[in-house]
């Protein structure tokens, strides 16, 4: 009979009610990126209980490649869609929540049962002697000699699964892209003829030169589209007024 | 403690993934939910390894993570491609073949 012996237990211990309650939060958080990085602590938990059952390789692969590429991956593709883009947790299929929920206990008490059940009486042998060359090793060993072929067959999925990728992220022009010939004519036929030689840049002169400050015009009014709109939305416009030189000596002196 | 209450995890870590499929309806939370029930069966694989002392178990668990990437890549470049189209990652959205 494998005991396992006590340091073990009580990571076990600490460490599955937290990946069980991580994993609960993913289902129960609103926002998609609260739900990876949770997620992500699951993914770091289970590559810890990996490690602590004599499976080296896989704890460490498990940390390289989830929490490492399929999460950051995860990460990335929320940039993209948007990370506020935050699910509206109403129910759009009447009586979905619940039906889903009595199912999942089912399961989930059918699933327990049945392992509680299949394990009686059966004796675990742990993996002193099939890891006594080493974990590594004995995994090469059985990759390349009883597993070669489905290796191959992986490397080959690999391959197409790039191969995917790249047509379905392809994006297809419908319309030629312009020229900057053609950009430069645009920008002379539509809008104002202000516009076409460029906006002009923020700030006032000598006072004050910050982004979010906008010029002032040669009669003295602030010019609005000198400054970004972002920063003009977000309310970081500072008013130009107050750095306006008003004690400026503007007489002319003749010289001699 | 026996090796076997990591079945038990896994079992609770694969309902909760299937559950998640089910309920929630951004397309990127559900493949995260697939996500979690291929690690929770990995985590019975490992454990079956460990309980029938061979490398067996832990070979297709390294399979499974090499299908798993593979899955993220498609499964992403769907979702981006669905994105771009409809402006939405949201599953009830794309219901095209039921009109």
């Amino acid at each position: 009979m494998l005991e396992i012996q006590t340091p073990e237990a009580i990571m076990f211990w600490v460490l599955a009610p937290v990946a069980v309650l991580a994993a609960l939060g993913m289902l129960l958080v609103k926002k998609a990126v609260h739900s990876a990085l949770l997620l992500a602590w699951v993914m770091i938990t289970l590559a810890i209980f990996y490690i602590a059952q004599d499976a080296l390789f896989l704890g460490i692969v498990q940390i390289v490649v989830y929490t490492g590429a399929v999460m950051m991956l995860f990460l990335f593709i929320l940039m993209l869609v948007g990370v506020d883009a935050s699910d509206s947790l109403t129910e759009t299929i009447s009586g979905l929540r619940p039906i889903a929920i009595t199912a999942a206990v089912g399961f989930g008490g059918l699933f327990v049962s049945l392992i509680g059940r299949a394990t009686i009486g059966h004796k675990p042998y742990g993996l002193e002697i099939a890891n006594s060359n080493g974990n590594v090793q004995g995994l090469a060993k059985e990759l390349f000699s009883t597993y070669v072929w489905p290796f191959e067959v992986v490397s080959a999925l690999l391959i197409t699964a790039a191969l995917g990728a790249m047509v379905l992220a392809h994006h297809q022009r419908t319309v030629a892209r312009p020229t900057q010939r053609e950009q430069s004519i645009a920008r002379f036929r539509t809008g104002s003829l202000a516009g076409a030689a460029g906006l002009p840049n923020p700030g006032v002169y000598a006072r004050h030169n910050a982004v979010d400050v906008p010029a002032l015009l040669p009669d003295g009014t602030p010019a609005p589209n000198s400054i970004s709109a972002t920063l003009k939305a977000r309310g970081d416009m500072l008013e130009s007024q107050s750095f306006e030189l008003s004690e400026v000596d503007n007489t002319v002196t003749e010289e001699k | 403690m026996s090796a076997y209450n990591y079945l038990y995890v896994s079992g609770l870590l694969f309902t909760i993934g299937a559950v998640g499929v089910v309920v929630r309806r951004n397309a990127i939370v559900v493949f995260m939910c697939v996500e979690l029930m291929l690690n929770a069966a990995n985590l019975t694989l490992v454990t079956f390894s460990r309980i029938n002392g061979t490398l067996d178990g832990q070979i297709v668990a390294f399979f499974t993570m090499v299908v798993a990437a593979c899955e993220v890549v498609v499964g992403l470049a769907i979702i981006v491609t669905i994105y771009r189209s409809r402006r939405s990652a949201s599953i009830d959205d794309a219901s095209l073949l039921k009109r």
